[in-house]
């Protein structure tokens, strides 16, 4: 059976590539749909859906349009998310395969060092650092890598302690292969499937973090995200709750299909067919 | 004869569609007799642990019996709901499994565990039932049952808990006893006391046992009737005596002889010529590591091994699981370093290198594994997976290639292999690849560990004879580790006998097959199923 | 005994935790741009010129760098985690007064989200491929996928504004002069919204791996032998598959400690809830650093504390690790 196929066994999982296609193309058709600055007031403040034509999702505190928002932050939000997974893998690789590879003391120091950065708790820690570095969207995709990693680590350095004494990457020891080639050509092809499942639910719980960071206040003062929308209606919300609620919405249709799509990929990549005896 | 207890007529199971047959077994026919021990005999996906599931309603999900029933007490079991069953299980019929190490629940103790079976009967109060759990343990043989019942799996030997496990089967007395692959997973000398245990507890309790096993060694010992299967079907049905003195299928046939067994080796005599491997005082000790407060544990690995192998020789260590057989065989590839002591190879001190000089002499010892599955990366096609060998030491890609395609058709692939996956093939073809492997390199010697332990027997047959090949044409020197006599037996012209690290007796293998010198050989050579059984035919 | 000696051990791994988040904290300020005086005073602090000398002077920001780093952590290792300017308080004092409150949240949130999941969790394995397990399973998945402060929000508006059930604000009824059955009844009144949005995330990732746990276990050699025995499916549902399912859940539980105390960040901030972490939304909103560097200190000590039980908990669970010596 080809990958997609497998894929699309999982209804759920093409429920989700739908969704996450469509907030794309949002995010890509952002910039023509509505060329102004989602920041420019644009009709009277609070607005209430439909109310006006032309403002389907109404205006906010101060009369700017919700849905170019949405659509605009679409945008943030995905980038936010993908960049700061790969940030987050290119340190964790690396460190979990050195660990789980080389093992004795190696391992203990760095593991050592990921327990710290699993110990801290992880909001707070970005909190910390996304207040003192001063909000920015490199800030926020550096705070993000910074506080997701590890799990990155912990996973590789499983996968490589258990692939390390795997027969086959033993023969390539007895044959004469350098360290560099069985870890990259022996180890860690083997390794990619969980990373990538692991990868697409990262890019979820990043874009909940920073959603959770604008939402407090802490996002780039430049760029309109959901987060950033919620919280600025926080205040109003008994008199418009729809300034809370589509953004939220967003964040919620995002996340999901984000997490249906890594389930799709984890049955694709890893078929739990019983093992034959 | 009397009624039998078993009684199964035309049973027919379905596989799941998508499965490599359609049928797990197919218009099977067979009686089980009071007080007798009845040995279901097959290869893996024989099918012939599929009746005794159906009879026990533990079928996997997806597979079900479509024809055919099993009488047992004058119903037939196939037509339970599952409360009868369940009222059936443990209290008429009880099984034990071949996994003693994961067969009990690892949170519970040993006593509770028993403790359940009278539970889900309604049989005693709860002192009753300890008292009863406490009596099974003395029955089964466990040493200090006033102990062991308040023990957890976890701490007991892999042969004590497979009494646990038979003391559970038995707690209600059934009529019957399954007992599926009961010894596979333990040593030989564990073996041999579990089958006595079954067979004494047979002969005392005078239940039926359905004995369902791989081995026909272990048939040999137990069995009063077989039934020998294959593909889903009956090959062959009889007394034991019938089956395994006249076998009339060539199929049983060619399963009893495949047992590297009559054979006693020949004496491949003359003086040794001077070691191509030689080995002195070898010395490995494995730590765990303690903490601040926690005591550092030691286990001694191999304690002073020394021994020679000579070219074109094939050298057999010979022990049960944790005997240090594997150890010896790491630190002579060098996949472990040794603590102390020497291994010198025609003269090159092997201990002692390390990083890019051990990777550059890597090339001279090779090694052929277990698993035939965990051997082969997945993701690479079987010729560049030989080929990646000569590659690492500086062949062209396009030589090292074209190499592997004569290897592959010298184990009897074929060259077209080359491009195949190893997914592709089955345990014994893998097998023939990571021989082809090995050989690559043109190794001066080649460590076998535990070879052909993995495969079926048929399959072993074939592997040895490519080995006993590959010896006469590449005048190949082997070191050959096992746990299995029988093979050594086959294959080797030296053995050496190792126990708890140390080399117990090492000799011709000759002289310690014939005339063993160390109580602990003897106990080895005695504890061989089936050996009784080839002293009379003999 | 045994455990006398565990506790020590793990107290002394969450001292050097503790003593590398106080490097962390250190390195931070000085890394940040500017002046790392008037980032201590917070942006309210950095106008009066007396304050930032006296800060100066204090942390010694003239002297060299290893000075500086042993007087700040010398201070912290006295307790003493400066002054908040905006507050006019000792950072401790402010601390100290808003700890309770969040334990309290955090652990009724803990407790509820362990609780339910679980149950779910257990319920959904026992019902595979069946609608209601379906049903329950892509609750969890929702669930999961909402933002935490959203969901607050969004309580709010439904229990507090149009269904006026339940009070969205605060701890306690301000100026009602409650006490006894009556306060404590008041205070659960309050708490009722908070915790059980707090508890709604972690509850769904416990359905999803109890599930999960209790499928694989079901696989179990030692499932079979229960069913050889003639148990009831009940009794291997509880007492073979949940027991053994249960471990790798206080794991996870024990993981995800750090992210409960994070996420009470947020809903505390919803719901004016007068915790640690609503004092770390004030902070935030003041730009006070020295005020948040403390309260950051004390969230990972929270953390390490919960780890530290669900370790002890483990421990109690499989008789594998008590007796591993």
């Amino acid at each position: 059976m080809s990958f997609f196929a497998r894929f699309a066994q999982n209804r759920g999982a093409l429920i989700g590539l739908i969704i996450l296609m469509t907030i794309i193309l949002m995010a890509l058709f952002a910039p023509f749909l509505y060329p102004d600055s989602p920041w420019r007031m644009v009709q009277r403040p609070f607005l209430a859906p439909m109310e006006v034509d032309g403002f389907l999702l109404g205006t906010d505190t101060m009369g700017r349009d919700v849905a170019a928002g949405i659509m605009h932050g679409a945008w943030v939000s995905l980038l936010i998310g993908l960049v700061s997974t790969a940030v987050a893998l290119i340190i964790g690789v690396p460190l979990g395969a050195i660990a789980g590879y080389y093992g004795g003391l190696i391992d203990d120091g760095l593991m050592r060092f990921t327990e710290f950065f699993q110990t801290i708790p992880n909001f707070a820690l970005a909190i910390v650092l996304v207040a003192i570095m001063q909000p920015s969207v490199t800030s926020i995709v550096l705070a993000i890598a910074i506080v997701s990693w590890p799990p990155v680590a912990r996973l590789v350095r499983a996968e490589f302690m258990s692939l390390r004494h795997r027969e086959y990457v033993e023969a390539a020891r007895l044959v004469g292969q350098t360290n560099r080639t069985i870890i990259l050509r022996q180890i860690l092809p083997n390794t990619l499937s969980p990373i990538i499942v692991l990868a697409s639910l990262m890019v979820a719980t990043a874009i909940l973090l920073e959603s959770a960071l604008s939402f407090l206040g802490l996002g780039d003062p430049n760029v309109m995200s959901w987060g950033y929308m919620i919280g600025a209606a926080r205040t109003v919300i008994r008199q418009a709750w729809w300034l809370s609620f589509f953004p939220g919405l967003a964040i919620l249709l995002t996340v999901l299909a984000l997490n249906l799509v890594g389930e799709g990929l984890d049955d694709a990549l890893n078929p739990k067919l019983s093992r034959e005896r | 004869m009397s009624e039998p207890v078993l009684s199964i007529r035309g049973l027919t199971i379905a596989l799941p569609k998508g499965a490599d047959r359609a049928y797990a077994v197919e218009d099977v026919s067979y009686d089980v007799e009071r007080g007798e021990i009845m040995c279901v005999v097959g290869e893996s996906g024989s099918g012939k642990s599929m009746a005794a599931n159906a009879l026990m309603g533990l079928l996997p999900k997806g597979v079900r019996p479509t024809a055919g029933e099993v009488i047992f007490d004058g119903q037939d079991l196939l037509t339970l709901t599952e409360k009868q069953h369940r009222k059936l299980r443990g209290l008429h019929i009880g099984m034990i499994f071949q996994e003693p190490m994961t067969a009990l629940n690892p949170l519970m103790r040993v006593g509770a565990q028993i403790a359940e079976v009278f539970e889900a009967h309604g049989k005693y109060n709860g002192k009753e039932r300890q008292a009863h759990a406490l009596a099974l343990l003395e029955e089964v043989g466990i040493p200090q049952p006033d102990k062991a019942i308040r023990a957890y799996p976890f701490q007991l030997s892999g042969g004590q808990r497979q009494r646990v496990m038979i003391a559970m089967a038995l707690a209600l007395e059934p009529k019957l006893l399954i007992a599926d692959e009961p010894t596979t997973a333990l040593d030989v000398t564990t073996q041999a006391q579990i089958l006595e245990l079954i067979r004494d507890l047979q002969k005392r309790r005078g239940m039926s046992v359905m004995f369902i096993t791989h081995d026909f060694g272990v048939v040999a010992e137990v069995a009063n009737r077989v039934c020998v299967m294959r593909y889903g079907q009956i090959v062959e049905l009889g007394s034991a005596e019938e089956v395994l003195e006249n076998p009339q299928h060539e199929y049983t046939r060619a399963l009893i002889e495949a047992i590297p067994s009559n054979i006693i080796p020949e004496a491949r005599g003359g003086e040794r010529p001077a070691p191509l491997l030689e080995v002195k005082g070898l010395n490995k000790v494995f730590r765990s590591k303690g903490g601040l407060f926690k005591a550092a544990r030691e286990v001694r690995a191999l304690d002073d091994v020394s021994f020679s192998l000579a070219p074109g020789e094939t050298v057999g260590i010979v022990g049960e699981s944790g005997s240090g057989k594997s150890t010896l065989g790491r630190c002579v590839v060098r996949l472990e370093r040794p603590d102390s002591g020497t291994l010198s190879l025609a003269g090159t001190d092997f201990t002692t290198l390390t990083g890019e000089e051990l990777r550059r002499q890597r090339w001279r010892v090779q090694m052929i594994f277990q698993d035939p599955y965990a051997s082969l990366n997945p993701r690479t096609r079987v010729g560049y997976a030989i080929a990646q060998g000569p590659m690492a030491n500086g062949v062209t890609r396009e030589q090292a290639m074209k190499q592997a395609g004569e290897l592959l058709d010298l184990v009897g692939l074929g060259a077209v292999a080359v491009d195949r996956f190893p997914h592709e093939f089955s345990g014994g073809q893998r097998q023939r690849i990571g021989i082809a492997r090995a050989l690559a390199l043109n190794p001066e010697l080649i460590v076998a560990d535990e070879a052909v332990s993995a495969l079926d027997v048929s399959i072993q047959a074939q592997i040895l004879e490519l080995l006993e090949d590959l010896k006469q044409k590449l005048s190949l020197s082997l070191l050959f580790i096992t746990h299995d006599l029988r093979v050594a037996a086959q294959i080797c012209d030296y053995i050496i006998v190792m126990q708890h690290g140390r080399i117990v007796e090492q000799g011709t293998a000759e002289a310690v097959f014939l005339s063993p010198q160390e109580a602990y050989t003897r106990e080895l050579l005695e504890a061989i199923p089936g050996r009784d059984h080839e002293l009379e035919s003999a | 005994m045994l455990y006398a000696r565990l506790i020590l051990m793990r107290l002394l791994k969450a001292v050097v935790v503790l003593f590398m988040i106080v490097i962390f904290n250190f390195f931070l300020i000085q890394m940040a741009p500017g002046d790392p005086a008037a980032i201590l005073a917070g942006e309210a602090g950095a106008t009066d010129q007396e304050f930032l000398r006296q800060l100066r002077e204090r942390f010694g920001l003239d002297q060299p760098l290893y000075v500086q780093l042993w007087r700040y952590v010398s201070g912290i290792a006295m307790l003493d985690f400066g002054y908040s300017y905006r507050q006019q308080m000792p950072v401790l004092d402010l601390i100290l007064a808003r700890l309770p409150a969040t334990l309290l949240l955090t652990g009724t949130a803990f407790v509820l989200s362990l609780a339910l999941g679980i149950l779910a969790g257990s319920m959904a394995a026992a019902r595979v491929k069946k609608p209601s397990g379906s049903i329950i399973m892509a609750l969890a998945l929702i669930f999961y996928a909402t933002p935490l402060f959203w969901v607050a929000l969004m309580a709010v508006v439904l229990f507090s504004v149009y269904l006026d059930w339940l009070p969205a604000y605060g701890m306690y009824t301000v100026g009602a002069g409650l006490d006894g059955f009556a306060l404590v009844l008041d205070v659960a009144k309050h708490l009722v919204l908070p915790a059980t949005t707090l508890a709604l995330f972690f509850m769904a990732i416990y359905t999803r791996m109890t599930r999960a746990s209790m499928l694989e276990a079901s696989q179990q050699d030692y499932v079979k032998t229960a069913r050889a025995k003639g148990l009831s499916p009940r009794v291997i549902q509880r007492r073979h598959i949940l027991r053994n399912a249960l471990l790798p859940i206080i794991t996870l539980a024990g993981l995800q400690a750090g992210q409960m105390v994070g996420g009470a960040i947020l809903t505390e901030t919803v719901f004016a809830w007068p915790g640690i972490g609503r004092l770390m939304y004030e902070a935030l909103m003041q730009r006070d650093y020295n005020l948040l560097l403390g309260i950051f200190f004390f969230s990972a000590a929270l953390v390490i504390v919960f780890n530290i039980i669900t370790d002890l908990v483990y421990r109690l669970a499989d008789p594998r690790i008590k007796e591993g010596s």
